[in-house]
């Protein structure tokens, strides 16, 4: 596979950058200074019960040695922990002490649509001074969360994890529960991060491809091969470390708020069982998790229990959350690794036995290259025999699957680039059994989406009576996002039938991940026989992938549905949708 | 290269190329910053980013020259406004000498996406510096061809009906993350001799430059190279019978920055 050199030299202040402030984050900057052994008590406080009064507001913060301003919820980022038990009802007055307008959006729960907290669709918004309160009946339980859905509040810290217990008594009892919060936080103002992708969108990629690498894979594999790797992608102008649009560059990976020096922790006794809600309230970045020397068994996906299925790692796009079970025997620490996708940085944690000792954090994995399948999809007969090595790509460039610029569309659907689409996939690839760039053949046993099978089936075992087909599609050079090539503004809502079982179909026309979220109904997943999978409120579509799933359009009212990298979604990756 | 002979500046277009775009820019970032403070709008709406529009300086050159005809300064600029589909985009570059332009010019586009890579350019041409101050209408066409090649190629029309073409071609070849070298080709045809410019008719001059830039951060970054320029036909006989070379080399040091 394809390596890059290590940055030569890591200067200190750059290396505070990235593993932030030991006491950082909220607590250096309300003056908290409580030991660092105690860092779990920093983690944010847990609010339960029926009745929550939340107060948005702005806080001085500091994670990297720089202060900067935080949008929290309660003080604190990540936001309080709520918890709330399936079948009650919430009442949760939202005060807004900020200057300009905000919301609160509860993530993956199923509710009336002006209770949904987005903007312009679902309500107003609270406006400044302003009390609003939220009242619905919880019909669910399981892991979940909650963000903004104004600007860019989200991305600045309004974000925070939500526990539903269940109404009997949770399918796996632990002994310790822990949330594990993963988000990317960055000194910059996210509206100057986006101006910046739209004037270059390379600015935050800081492994793109050199000469040093290319001297470097000639020396490996020979001259023509190393040409051979590069020619396809140079043909057609995209760039093959294109894996997260926004990277260490600006952002420090945060756990519960705790830097990767500030080290959030949590306690066990041997032989215990734990329970690890991890959550990504990421605005731009993809985890690749794992706890060296601990199988994880993951119990349940985006708070819908499924069956237990053991992995050495995981991979969560921003707004999925995992349940794992980990039962550690030995008395020691272990790490809670988390590290980009694009390997430019990392948040970890550690768990242990006594406070105060570490485990030793592991290397980041190398940066890989996207693979041709990444770009291509469904390489014919090579699609499922897991040919992932750039090493054998050569004379890609007649492959059947291909559909270069400029050619003649050959598929059925309309399949032109436009100032909106710089690339589309002819054959996409359907297979749930892809790890996905970075992640195959590395010797660990990575989560698939082929490895989740909620328990119980479908909630509606009605076949669907019709496909809505939606293209994601991007031009990463001039740094636009939308599906089917028509922005947000630009486009009528998707309507949906209420009552009816439909199929959404969507093909991935870039060489980047779209997490997908459909607001206050379920996305079934299928396999690509049609089967029953999972069920998701956010599905992370692959580069070039095919995937669908079911969907019963029993909520009526306004819906967001979009991407959940946040600069996909203001550049327009974004519907309303209509049930009516 | 050109010698000015009557110094009449008309650095009018030159300070509003230069100095009016950053002001945009910066008030770009500004209202970006100010969005903490601005007062809620009457209704409340998606707050969506997908129509904004957004705006950029790149100065690609600002280098001082040193060659067989002299030393001076040289640039390249390119400013734009505007949000995914349509943009302003004034272009500039010119060289000059012991405070004079000897020539240059600044254009204005309204420059349209109409591919994935490709944008077309409709606008208007000034030209600065030494001889007739020419007006020209200009269409052209801009983008990224296969293997990361920026292309840059624009057709003239004169008031006096003369007709002209450049075409200018940038590659970006990244030795590190942060060092990087770049080769750009440019070539200027006219249709009829200019004497008061001292441009020949047909392929007029070409010129190919070879910078290495260290960018100290993807913002700015400090470059030495190299310059080879060179007249053809006419332009080169004008340049003779001024007694100056018809061949130059210059090296260059400067500075590469966008905002």
């Amino acid at each position: 596979m394809h390596t890059f050199y290590p940055p030569s030299a890591v200067d200190l202040s750059r290396r505070r950058f990235v593993q932030g402030l030991a006491l950082g984050g909220t607590a250096a900057a309300l003056g908290l200074l409580r030991p660092v052994r105690a860092a779990d008590h920093l983690s944010s406080p847990v609010l339960s019960g029926t009745d929550f009064a939340l107060d948005i507001a702005q806080m001085p913060v500091n994670f990297t040695g720089t202060p900067s301003i935080a949008t929290v919820v309660n003080g604190s980022l990540p936001g309080p922990v709520l918890r709330w038990k399936e079948g009650s009802q919430v009442r949760l007055r939202v005060t807004n002490r900020l200057h300009v307008p905000t919301s609160i959006h509860w993530h993956g729960i199923v509710l009336p649509f002006n209770m949904d907290g987005v903007p312009g669709i679902s309500f107003d918004g609270i406006s400044p001074g302003e009390t609003f309160v939220y009242q619905f009946h919880v019909r669910q339980s399981g892991t979940y969360w909650y963000h903004a859905h104004s600007g860019y509040q989200e991305q600045t810290g309004l974000l925070g994890a939500l526990i539903i217990e269940p109404q009997g008594r949770e399918r796996v009892v632990a002994d310790r529960d822990y949330v594990v919060v993963l988000n990317d936080w960055s000194d910059d103002n996210p509206a100057s991060i986006f101006a910046r992708l739209k004037k270059n969108s390379g600015y935050y990629n800081t492994a793109q491809p050199t000469m040093a690498d290319f001297i470097h894979d000639a020396h490996r594999v020979g001259l023509r091969e190393a040409f051979a790797m590069r020619k396809m992608w140079n043909a057609m102008r995209m760039n093959p470390t294109d894996l997260s649009d926004v990277s260490a560059y600006t952002y420090t990976y945060l756990m519960n708020g705790q830097t990767p020096a500030g080290n959030w922790t949590g306690l066990f006794r041997p032989g215990e069982k734990l329970r690890l809600r991890i959550i990504n309230g990421s605005g731009m970045t993809i985890f690749d998790v794992r706890i060296p020397g601990l199988k994880m068994s993951v119990i349940s996906a985006d708070g819908q229990d499924v069956e237990p299925v053991s992995v050495d790692e995981f991979r969560i796009a921003p707004a999925e959350t995992y349940d794992v079970i980990v039962e550690p025997q030995d008395d020691r620490a272990y790490t809670l690794f988390a590290q980009s996708i694009d390997r430019s940085g990392y948040a970890r944690g550690t768990l242990t036995t006594r406070y105060g000792v570490e485990a030793e954090v592991p290397a980041m994995d190398q940066r890989l290259w996207l693979s041709m399948e990444d770009m291509m999809g469904d390489m014919s007969s090579h699609a499922h025999s897991g040919m992932h090595d750039m090493n054998s790509m050569q004379g890609m460039q007649d492959m059947p699957g291909m559909m270069m610029h400029d050619h003649a569309p050959a598929a059925p659907t309309k399949l032109k680039t436009e100032p909106g689409v710089d690339m589309r996939v002819a054959n996409p690839r359907t297979n749930l059994d892809d790890p996905g760039a970075g992640l195959r053949n590395n010797g660990r046993r990575v989560l698939t989406y082929a490895d989740l099978h909620t328990i119980g089936g479908p909630i509606d075992p009605r076949e669907p009576e019709r496909d809505i087909t939606l293209r994601l599609t991007g031009n990463m050079e001039r740094y636009m996002w939308s599906f089917d090539g028509v922005k947000f503004s630009d486009a009528e809502p998707i309507r949906f039938k209420h009552g009816e079982r439909l199929r959404l179909v969507l093909i991935n026309d870039t060489m980047m991940h779209h997490p997908l979220h459909l607001h206050g109904m379920w996305s079934e997943v299928e396999n690509a026989d049609g089967h029953f999978q999972m069920r998701k409120h956010t599905v992370n579509v692959q580069p070039a992938q095919q995937i669908s799933y079911a969907i019963t359009a029993d909520n009526p009212g306004r819906w967001a549905y979009h991407c959940h990298m946040l600069f996909h979604m203001e550049a327009g990756m974004f519907r309303e949708v209509v049930v009516a | 290269m050109k010698r000015r002979i009557h110094a009449r500046p008309r650095y009018a277009w030159l300070v509003f190329a230069i100095l009016g775009i950053p002001c945009v820019s910066a008030a770009q970032d500004m209202s970006a910053m100010r969005m903490h403070d601005e007062p809620p709008p009457a209704m409340h709406s998606m707050d969506m980013n997908d129509q904004a529009a957004y705006g950029m300086l790149l100065v690609d050159q600002l280098e001082f020259t040193h060659g067989y005809d002299g030393n001076g300064p040289r640039w390249e600029a390119e400013a734009w406004y505007g949000d995914d589909s349509d943009k302003l985009w004034l272009r500039s570059e010119g060289e000059g000498s012991r405070g004079r332009i000897d020539d240059g010019d600044v254009e204005a586009f309204w420059n349209h996406a109409v591919s994935a890579f490709w944008s077309t350019q409709l606008g208007i041409r000034h030209d600065l510096g030494e001889g007739t101050h020419r007006n020209w209408a200009a269409f052209g066409l801009e983008g990224l061809a296969p293997y990361w090649v920026e292309l840059e190629a624009t057709g003239y029309l004169s008031d006096a009906g003369r007709v002209a073409a450049r075409g200018r071609a940038e590659y970006t070849l990244r030795f590190t993350q942060r060092l990087m070298l770049q080769p750009e080709f440019e070539i200027n045809l006219y249709s009829k001799d200019d004497a008061t410019q001292r441009i020949g008719g047909g392929v007029s001059d070409a010129q190919l430059g070879l910078r290495l830039r260290y960018e100290i951060t993807r913002q700015f970054a400090p470059y030495v190279g190299v310059v080879w320029s060179r007249g053809f036909g006419t332009t080169a006989g004008f340049a003779r019978i001024n007694r100056e070379p018809v061949f130059d080399r210059q090296f260059v040091a400067g500075v590469r920055f966008w905002f």
